[in-house]
């Protein structure tokens, strides 16, 4: 039918999943983009010195300063685009360290078995019991208060789901015929693990990834916003609104910088929903 | 606020602890009891898990909790740092500590903070009705909402209706709750003079005597209509920011749930003997939602709980949120443990809970 | 003799992005009382979305034209409530998987009873009383007892049997039946068909039996259909299909079956096939 000739930008278009062609897609996608290239960029961009504190306090938005100054005169829009480095790039290195650390343990627990998955999978169980913002509250407080630290803390409440996901999708193939016939030709676990079972772990783990990048932003910010992250002159989010809520009438200190937070996660949720929803029908990962 | 492990699918299907409901079919009262049994030893083994994994973080690390407790100053005088490490037993080695707070908890003792200088158990008792109160108010709220939004979203599927209401959700658990908080406060109290400043009650106003610890009830159960009236204004403001991210929490999982259960046969079938939409809903559609919608119900619960952190600091709410974050912050290991040890015992509850309400919810786990 | 179930025309397509992907492209069959009118063919053929357009119950962003003739009510314009009154009531249907087409949460007496008192405006206890009688026909013995008990407790053909009862409680005149043995084991399978055979002898039922296997399909169908890509590409009775087929993709179908000798099957064959039921 009408299948039979498209053009090749066409066909590049149609192999982008539905969610994410649909005019919101389009849009998160574009802002997902542009905060990508400011985490790269922006620090380089900014109209002003973001640590320099050389402009008029209490600023509101105007030509000069766009978004407003802050209590020590510096420009708000210059933090928010040097900020993307710090929260938005530590985002991502959270959810990539999550990922690979719960990937690990859940492909060990559920290609080992027997007591090696019991114990992983008690440990599991015990990290998930744990109120999430309170341990990693308390490991951010217990290693000191550096950005480091939160993506540490953060790492610590963040793994378990994966290695979860990851251990069940490992028992399932684990029984497929073609796993067990690469066992049989003598693969050695390693080899097994590798060329079985990796390849078919991997989709399903980056679906879930993606969509896990925004709430990877908000918990990051959230320990800075609590004083556990980001130490004071750092341009992060979180820490900005923190020392917004002293300046109550200056509204601007505060909300660019939840604003910025909040495109982020939205653009990273919508994007992750989407692939998941292309991916994953049936919310296997969820 | 950020909370991973809110993510129910991932939550039962792989727990083995779970039975296998159905192939067994009627199960009997013996193997519920011995199911039962087996979770709480389990629950009782991660409890002990909580109190070990907080009580090496807080002790292997760079932090020390006496200078924290006593004030840098102070701490530079060994005998002070001495006579306080005697006093809480910090001199002991560590697994003599850990047994000596094992030897008191099963005591039910937790404790005394090194902060308020109060046993730990006395400052819960405060802090905790403080943010049940929140709690509960912001669940069964979010709840009631989330659970529409998502039958509505459900039945609109592909329609504009579903596509606002999931973007609605989308936002919902986007935003910062941090940030929410400080947005409607700006707005409420500080621009439209409409919502009370932060704390429980306006100055002037006094508590209403202890019962429950959750100020609108007490001064409702002792008619004091006036305390109600300005506790329950103070608790609007954060239970609505904590409801607005639960209910995109909800709506997304119960939209999830109804579509499942909308796809599924049974209803097709419901639906192909003619009854009316409404019947089906009611009859055969929520009832087997329940199940799932359940569970999230109950682990945005525990999530609500922890996420009061964020919320309880810029309301300046005395609950456990606020301190947890001041123990924690300060390294004040006891206080620390209790809260981890209540939100542990919390979730586990939860848990339970839920597997208990499944026995009654459906007949392929019923009990006898 | 006249056809109480008369599909006219009846075409199908369903509408995305690209546009609209015709699905059945134009069916036509008349099913006569006490008649069963096989329809067979492939996955994707289109014979299940058939059957599930009687119901009413076509796929979302469906577009459909035709008609859909019960006696003089066209099924195909019926919307809501006026819907609502023919499925169940006039209109009963029989679903592939008897686990999954009964709510595992209500009890089989609930599931039995529920449209009994909506279509035929019952009390309580006579729609009871009533489903006990169907269970009776159905062969499940055990009486209200039986009522109380939830569908896990039943086995898969015994669920099936109380599926049955549940179409057929409100003594509807057509019965869509949509491969209702094909979960079930083939000594099951037996039971099942001669059931509804009986039924559909004793009550002059007008049954829509949808399969791909055509072994069951010479064991219960009167007239047989052949669907390919959404369309009819054969009908005729039984012996004349299954021995004579006129189709090319009839007769690779026919080929395929175990115990098919050179393509074509002879009336042994087919008697084997039917099961001795």
């Amino acid at each position: 039918m009408a299948e039979t000739r498209r053009s090749l930008p066409s066909r590049i278009w149609r192999a982008i999943p539905p969610g994410i062609r649909a005019p919101l897609g389009v849009v998160s996608a574009v802002i997902a983009l542009v905060w990508v290239v400011l985490c790269l960029i922006g620090p380089q961009i900014t109209p002003h010195d973001p640590l320099a504190q050389n402009l008029p306090l209490y600023q509101p938005p105007g030509v000069d300063t766009l978004l407003g100054t802050d209590e020590l005169g510096r420009d708000v829009f210059s933090r928010i685009l040097a900020g993307a480095q710090v929260t938005v790039g530590l985002a991502l290195l959270l959810v990539v360290m999550s990922m690979v650390v719960g990937s690990v343990l859940g492909v060990v627990a559920g290609f080992f078995g027997r007591w090696v998955d019991e114990a992983i999978m008690r440990f599991t169980d015990l990290v998930m019991a744990f109120p999430t913002v309170i341990l990693a509250m308390v490991t951010a407080a217990a290693l000191g208060a550096s950005l480091f630290n939160a993506v540490l803390a953060a790492l610590i409440v963040s793994w378990p789901p994966y290695a979860r996901v990851v251990r069940s999708m490992v028992l399932s193939l684990r029984h497929q015929e073609y796993v067990a016939s690469g066992r049989l030709l003598g693969f050695s676990p390693l080899k097994s693990i590798g060329v079985d079972i990796l390849p078919n772990v991997a989709g399903p783990t980056l679906v879930m990834a993606s969509a896990d990048i925004g709430t990877a932003a908000l918990l990051l910010s959230g320990l800075s916003f609590l004083g556990l992250g980001a130490k004071p002159p750092s341009p992060e989010w979180g820490a900005m609104v923190s020392s917004a809520v002293r300046h109550f009438d200056k509204w601007w200190m505060g909300v660019f910088p939840g604003l910025a937070i909040l495109t982020v996660v939205i653009c990273f949720n919508f994007l992750g929903d989407a692939l998941r929803d292309y991916f994953d029908p049936k919310g296997a990962t969820r | 606020m950020p909370q991973p492990s809110v993510s129910p699918a991932s939550g039962d299907n792989s727990d083995p602890a779970l039975p296998s409901a159905g192939r067994q079919g009627r199960r009997s009262h013996a193997a519920l009891l011995r199911y039962l049994g087996k979770r709480l030893v389990i629950s009782v083994f991660l409890l002990f898990g909580i109190t070990l994994v907080t009580f090496i973080l807080t002790n292997l690390v760079p932090g020390d909790p006496v200078a924290a407790a006593v004030g840098q100053r102070a701490a530079e005088d060994p005998a002070v740092v001495a006579a306080f490490r005697a006093k809480y037993g910090l001199d002991l080695p560590l697994p003599q500590q850990y047994a000596n707070y094992l030897a008191r908890l099963v005591q039910f003792d937790l404790g005394t903070s090194w902060q308020t200088h109060n046993p730990v158990a006395k400052d819960l008792s405060t802090a905790i009705p403080a943010t049940m109160e929140i709690a509960f108010a912001a669940i069964v709220c979010a709840a009631i909402i989330g659970v529409v939004f998502g039958a509505w979203s459900a039945y609109k599927r592909g329609k504009i209706t579903d596509q606002v209401l999931r973007m609605v959700s989308l936002v919902g658990i986007s935003v910062p709750t941090f940030w929410m908080a400080i947005v409607c406060f700006y707005v409420f109290y500080y621009r439209l003079g409409i919502a009370p400043g932060s704390g429980r009650l306006t100055p002037g106003v006094s508590a209403p005597p202890h019962v429950t610890g959750m100020y609108t009830v007490d001064a409702l159960l002792a008619g004091d209509l006036r305390a109600f009236v300005d506790a329950a204004a103070h608790l609007s403001l954060p239970t609505l920011v904590l409801t607005l991210y639960t209910i995109g929490l909800l709506t997304r999982f119960s939209r999830t749930s109804f579509l499942e259960v909308l796809d599924s046969v049974y209803v097709r079938a419901a639906k192909a003997k003619g009854l009316p939409g409404r019947t089906v809903f009611f009859k055969y559609v929520l009832r087997a939602a329940a199940i799932p919608i359940l569970t999230v119900v109950g682990l945005a619960f525990g999530s609500l709980l922890s996420g009061t952190v964020l919320v309880e600091s810029i309301f300046s709410w005395p609950g456990l949120g606020s301190y947890a974050y001041q123990s924690a912050s300060n390294l004040d290991l006891l206080a620390v443990m209790g809260v981890g040890l209540f939100v542990g015992v919390v979730y586990l509850s939860i848990n339970l809970a839920i597997d208990i309400a499944y026995g009654f919810i459906d007949p392929r786990v019923r009990v006898g | 003799m006249t056809a109480l179930l008369r599909i006219e025309d009846l075409t199908l397509g369903i509408k995305d992005e690209d546009g609209v992907t015709p699905i059945l492209r134009g069916i036509s069959l008349d099913v006569a009382a006490g008649q069963v009118q096989g329809l067979a063919g492939e996955s994707g053929s289109g014979k299940t979305i058939t059957g599930m357009t009687v119901m009413g119950m076509e796929p979302a962003g469906s577009v459909t034209s035709g008609h859909i003739w019960l006696e003089d009510t066209d099924l195909l314009a019926l919307r809501g409530k006026e819907l609502n009154q023919v499925r169940g009531q006039r209109v009963g249907m029989v679903f592939q998987d008897p686990s999954a087409s009964l709510h595992p949460q209500l009890t089989v007496g609930s599931q039995l009873t529920d449209h009994v008192r909506y279509h035929l405006k019952l009390k309580r206890a006579a729609a009871t009383d009533l489903a006990c009688d169907w269970l009776e026909r159905v062969g499940i013995p055990g009486g209200r007892a039986v009522l109380r008990r939830y569908p896990h407790e039943f086995s898969g053909g015994q669920r099936q049997r109380i599926a049955i009862a549940m179409a057929l409680a409100c003594s509807p005149g057509v019965l869509i039946a949509d491969e209702p043995t094909t979960a079930l084991d083939v000594t099951v399978q037996a039971g099942v068909l001669a059931l509804l055979r009986e039924l559909v002898d004793t009550l002059h039922l007008a049954v829509l039996f949808v399969t791909h296997d055509l072994g069951v399909m010479s064991a219960i169908a009167d007239n047989v259909a052949v669907m390919h890509d959404g369309e009819i590409v054969e009908a005729g009775p039984r012996e004349q299909v299954f021995t004579n087929p006129a189709h090319a993709y009839t007769r690779s179908l026919l080929a395929s079956l175990p115990g098919a000798k050179g393509g074509l099957l002879s009336r042994a064959d087919l008697e084997t096939l039917g099961g001795g039921w």
